[in-house]
């Protein structure tokens, strides 16, 4: 992954409520083993119609080609646990997405795939369609150690993002790694908890 | 300062508070299927590590397969991939897995309360959203993503914050022909699809304590159509009663152990939630969604709504779940034709589901113009609804009478809803595009499918006229 310090991409604005992840990449796209090469899949049904692009979306438009910032509406994300959502938006080419909320599991998984989920205010989020609708090119700046969102016409937003979400961004931390450095303390954990049943092994295990 | 019942599962499961980390949190269960595991395995053996407790770990396969004969071969190449990479996976790691060939396959949140995994005061995920479900029995249950499974299966843990708190007092009583799908959507109506985000729900009062468990699931079910993190109720005598004798539950000695220690698990007289809000099921009526998520409802009485009567911020969005669903404002919903009915999925396929809705089929016939199926939960339901002759009322009636899996609830199979048609759904999830590319779903109840079924449209089912069924099975 990625380390995340800052970055500077054009934005495109999503301007609707509630995406769920079956929108953000639908389940004929789920049968697949690996983790990459969703892009192509992202908003799957609202991109293509008969396999061909639709000009009436977004996301296709000329001027957003490219794009790495996305504007969206509150609750995005909802829906379905599927980490291949952010997978699609990642390989698609977003690196931060600003909206005025996010659903949990989403927002999470993005910090698991070198995306920044970013919280404003509905106000801000207004202001920031308003501009990229009027500006062609329009860009937005983020910073992820001072937590600051820029645009080079003035604009200046605060967001809040815990300080383990932001280390694991910046430095592309092992989390699996840094849990195991705990091993003593779960293996005395299970010792005093209780639970009342073994789950049996697989009777084909090869181990 | 009591504690809620969330605070006192989640804190019995701290292994590791840090300053600067979310808590490691111990994982009791852990439920996996074939969708969203294959990248965490392959992380595993990227990074050489193995699967920290197999003897806490299940699968099971639901999502992609198909509900047809188990014989046949799988048509579609990319699913068959997907299901073997899951055996592999499982004989590889030593995970128990029930396969299609297992008597105890079905959908993961069917199998798991069915075989008495599910227990009280655990803490269960999955790479599932709806693992909610679970939260009926007061464990902590909640959906991961992949990369989280995969730190599941390394560690046995996982780091979390601790989530705000939300109660939800239900007062009143749920008036006859209503039921626990119908509570939970007008809750959902109510306060909307994204109420609840960041909260973990608590489900209280006297309505709730009077449901029984498979209508508990329902409820808790759906807790993450509302943005919940996670749903629980306090377990009770119905609880317990339900669990005993389940082949996972602990008997004899232990069973009293595990019994005096469930009594623990209730929310203190002084405890404090973040919210609380207040619920009337007096009120409730039996519910049809109109729109694209699972907020957008109403009753069966009402019309279709006119965006410009709904609060300012819910037009637009009101406008463009209309256009999708194809549905004019100002139509009363028992003159919406159907093209299928879907009577199945982790919110509705458990025995119950399926006695309730073959009480109203039974003695009638499935409308000509519309295609309906059920779909068990799990092989269990299955077996024992052949037993009490369900299976016999349905396929009389014209029903499909399916293998167990999550099928129609999001299509990934073969059973889809087509491009423009409408389907009755007892499913939990309405977006676009949910049950197939340009699928219009209205989720309802087991019994408004039903009806619906027969009628080939939507009906209030508080007037139903039911039939007498002749003894069937044994
Ligand atoms: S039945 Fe539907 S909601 Fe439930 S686990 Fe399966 S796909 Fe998910």
């Amino acid at each position: 992954m990625e380390p995340f310090t800052s970055f500077t991409g054009t934005a495109v604005p999503l301007d609707v409520d509630n995406v769920d992840t079956d929108a953000i990449i639908p389940k004929q796209f789920l049968k697949r083993t690996e983790r990459t090469g969703y892009g192509q899949f992202l908003f799957y049904d609202w991109r293509f119609k008969v396999g061909k692009e639709r000009q009436d979306f977004i996301l296709n438009e000329d001027r957003y080609q490219g794009a790495s910032v996305l504007l969206a509406r509150k609750n995005f994300g909802c829906g379905s646990s599927r980490e291949h959502a952010p997978w699609a938006l990642s390989d698609y080419g977003f690196r931060v997405i600003i909206a005025p909320s996010f659903a949990d599991i989403f927002y999470n998984n993005c910090f698991k795939n070198g995306i920044l989920p970013i919280v404003l205010s509905e106000d801000d989020v207004d202001l920031l369609f308003q501009r990229t609708n009027e500006k062609k090119g329009y860009q937005l700046s983020v910073d992820l150690e001072s937590q600051r969102v820029i645009d080079s016409h003035g604009f200046e937003a605060y967001f809040e993002v815990t300080p383990y979400r932001k280390r694991l961004l910046q430095k592309g931390l092992d989390e699996i790694g840094s849990t195991l450095e705990f091993k003593d303390k779960i293996t005395s954990f299970e010792e005093k908890h209780r639970i009342y049943y073994t789950i049996e092994r697989n009777e084909k295990a090869s181990i | 300062m009591g504690k809620t019942l969330y605070d006192k599962v989640y804190d019995r499961h701290v292994v590791y508070q840090g300053e600067d980390q979310p808590s490691i949190l111990y994982i009791d269960l852990h439920l996996i299927h074939e969708v969203t595991s294959p990248q965490a395995f392959e992380g595993l053996r990227m990074n050489n590590r193995v699967v920290s407790r197999p003897d806490r770990t299940l699968a099971t396969m639901d999502h992609s397969i198909p509900t047809t004969d188990r014989l046949l071969p799988f048509r579609d190449e990319v699913a068959k991939k997907q299901v073997k990479t899951l055996e592999e996976n499982c004989r590889e790691f030593g995970i128990q897995l029930f396969d299609l060939q297992s008597e105890k396959q079905g959908i993961v949140h069917v199998i798991a309360p069915e075989l008495g995994l599910t227990q009280p005061g655990q803490t269960i995920v999955c790479g599932d959203s709806h693992t909610s479900t679970h939260g009926a029995f007061g464990a902590l249950a909640f959906g991961i993503g992949t990369s989280e499974v995969e730190h599941v299966l390394a560690t046995q843990t996982l780091k979390q914050d601790k989530a705000k708190t939300l109660a939800i007092n239900i007062t009143g009583e749920l008036p006859k022909g209503t039921s626990a799908k119908d509570l939970i959507l007008s809750i959902i109506g109510k306060y909307g699809h994204d109420y609840a985000t960041g909260h973990v729900i608590e489900y209280r009062g006297e309505v709730i304590q009077n449901l029984t468990m498979e209508e508990r699931m329902t409820v808790c079910n759906m807790s993450i159509e509302m943005g919940g993190r996670a749903g629980l109720i306090q377990p009770d005598e119905v609880t317990f009663n339900y669990l005993k004798d389940k082949q996972y539950v602990p008997k004899g000695e232990q069973w009293e152990e595990a019994l005096s220690e469930w009594r623990l698990l209730y929310t203190d007289d002084d405890a404090v939630f973040d919210q609380t809000v207040e619920f009337d099921a007096s009120e409730v009526v039996p519910q049809v969604t109109w729109g694209t998520n699972p907020g957008q409802g109403a009753g069966i009485t009402d019309v279709v709504p006119s965006p410009e009567n709904l609060p300012i911020t819910q037009r637009k969005a009101a406008e463009k779940a209309l256009q999708y669903m194809g549905l004019q404002s100002g139509t009363p919903f028992d003159s919406i034709k159907l093209d299928k009915v879907f009577i199945g999925s982790c919110t509705n396929s458990r025995i119950e589901d399926l006695r309730k809705a073959a009480k109203i089929v039974s003695g009638y016939r499935v409308a000509d113009s519309l295609h309906a199926l059920v779909v068990p939960g799990s092989q269990t339901v299955k077996r024992q609804a052949e037993k009490e002759g369900l299976d016999q009322v349905f396929i009389k009636a014209g029903f499909d009478w399916r293998e167990s899996g999550c099928s129609m609830c999001l299509g990934m199979n073969e059973d889809v809803v087509l491009e423009g048609e409408r389907c009755a759904s007892t499913s939990n999830r309405n977006f676009e595009g949910r049950q197939g590319k340009g699928a219009r779903t209205h989720l309802v109840s087991p019994e408004m499918a039903a009806a619906a079924a027969i009628k080939g449209h939507f009906v209030d089912v508080r007037n139903w006229v039911t039939k007498e069924r002749e003894e069937v099975g044994s």
